[in-house]
């Protein structure tokens, strides 16, 4: 292999690279038996040291749709960090077991510094409130196959944008697809942090900050929704107050556009009411099953095999 | 007036911003302290009404990242037999390692010994900020 490709934040590869990335995850969607032993022989090695279901079962899937096969804890209780082992050394350690590692940890930052003890690729399953590349990848499949491109939209964030990691992951992406004007919509508690905006800022990009979503729903060709998380409250009360203040309900998106797609990385509490889910605009549970097939793709193309074989 | 002998060899520390030289002085030369240190605080300047200076004898290595850091005014003359012969400007450093720490408290170089904090300026608004090369947080040095 040639040198050792990692996805610590999208900004990791080109913008050409994250298009082919999608265009094969959509080739692997509509055939997927062509791709099911490129991973033959082949260990996963997947790492969550924070609870997760979509991002850990989707690589699963991903790895075993691919004929390869998963190793990995999802719970830091049941692995040596819980006897106080560093997380250099686990990596130090799994790297010789497997073929690349996918992980997710609490701390900002942590992947990265895994990929200093690596010498297999190592892929960011989410670090803290920091960056979610992989769901990002997600975004992106699910917006080119619904709307047919990544630039020229009106894009909403709606709910939690201060840790939302999923948020901050995708709209600088989006950003260097040519997006230049953002809604953001959320309470004061919960804004997009000051050195995102800044980044953004810089290159030229224009947020618009609102507090009611009905102000600006029917602008929008796009709407991401995200969920209050309540692990990333320092006490209850502040949760409790502001989990309920974001819901969206058919009312909500009356005057919405008619090509509109409502998308949210899931898991939802209740900021989507279920009456939205037969709506033909939500998209989310097709946005979850892509995230298998980007995934998909990534595999292939850190591995360096099926689409991606060199020579 | 207070008069304060030159020094034979060694390097002064010039050009610190008033009230700096006192910081700097606790913060850095502890480990130079075996040999004679002259610190000078409140001295007239013309560059900057008052000004700080460090006179360290037999001293010729200074760390001018972290000096730059702290003020990027300051200046660095290294003297040997009575003589200025080199004079350095502390720069403020493109990049920083080890030498302060992230504010976020989640970011992992708060938590891992092995996550040294790593930092890139980002931008010059007064002081020089910082981004956290591991979690892109901007933190501003402050002495």
């Amino acid at each position: 292999m040639s040198q050792v490709r990692h996805l610590i934040e999208p900004e990791d590869f080109t913008l050409e690279e994250l298009m082919q990335l999608v265009d094969t995850g959509l080739s692997i969607f509509e055939n997927p038996s062509q791709y099911r032993k490129v991973c033959d022989g082949k260990i996963m090695a997947s790492l969550f040291f924070e609870p997760s279901t979509r991002t850990k079962l989707s690589f699963d899937s991903a790895m075993m749709r691919l004929g390869g096969q998963v190793l990995g804890f999802s719970d830091a209780n049941t692995s040596s960090t819980a006897k106080g082992e560093s997380l250099a050394d686990t990596i130090k350690v799994v790297n010789d077991y497997s073929d690349l590692i996918v992980m997710r940890h609490p701390k900002e930052g942590a992947p990265k510094l895994a990929t200093h003890f690596a010498t297999i690729p190592v892929i960011n399953g989410g670090d803290g409130g920091h960056q979610h590349p992989t769901q990002t990848l997600t975004d992106l499949i699910t917006i080119k196959r619904f709307k047919g491109r990544l630039d020229n939209m009106k894009i909403g964030f709606c709910g939690d944008l201060k840790f939302g990691r999923t948020v901050h992951s995708l709209i600088r992406t989006l950003a260097r697809f040519g997006n230049k004007e953002f809604y953001l919509i959320s309470p004061d508690e919960l804004t997009l942090p000051v050195s995102l905006k800044r980044q953004l800022e810089k290159q030229g990009v224009k947020l618009i900050e609102v507090r009611y979503l009905e102000d600006v729903v029917e602008e929008l060709d796009m709407l991401y929704m995200t969920r209050i998380q309540k692990e990333r409250f320092f006490n209850e009360e502040d949760y409790v107050r502001l989990k309920n203040t974001y819901i969206l309900n058919r009312d909500k998106i009356r005057t919405a556009k008619e090509d509109l797609i409502i998308l949210h990385p899931l898991p939802r509490v209740n900021e989507i009411a279920i009456e939205v889910d037969t709506d033909p605009r939500a998209a989310y549970f097709e946005q979850s099953k892509m995230g298998v097939y980007v995934r998909m793709a990534l595999i292939c193309k850190l591995l360096e095999v099926g689409p991606y074989a060199r020579g | 007036m207070l008069e304060v002998k030159g020094i034979q060899n060694g390097i002064v520390i010039d050009h610190i911003k008033a009230g700096n030289g006192l910081k700097i002085f606790n913060k850095l030369l502890s480990e130079h302290m075996d040999t004679p240190v002259v610190l000078l605080m409140n001295v007239d300047s013309k560059a900057l009404g008052k000004k700080d200076i460090i006179k360290l004898a037999d001293v010729f290595d200074i760390d001018l990242d972290i000096l730059g850091l702290i003020d990027h005014n300051i200046t660095v003359n290294v003297v040997r037999d009575s003589k200025i012969t080199d004079k350095r400007k502390a720069n403020i450093p493109e990049e920083v390692t080890g030498l302060f720490n992230c504010i976020n408290p989640r970011c992992i170089t708060n938590s891992d010994a092995y996550a040294v904090p790593k930092f890139k300026l980002y931008e010059m608004n007064g002081t020089a900020e910082y981004i956290c090369s591991y979690c892109e947080e901007i933190t501003k040095y402050r002495l």
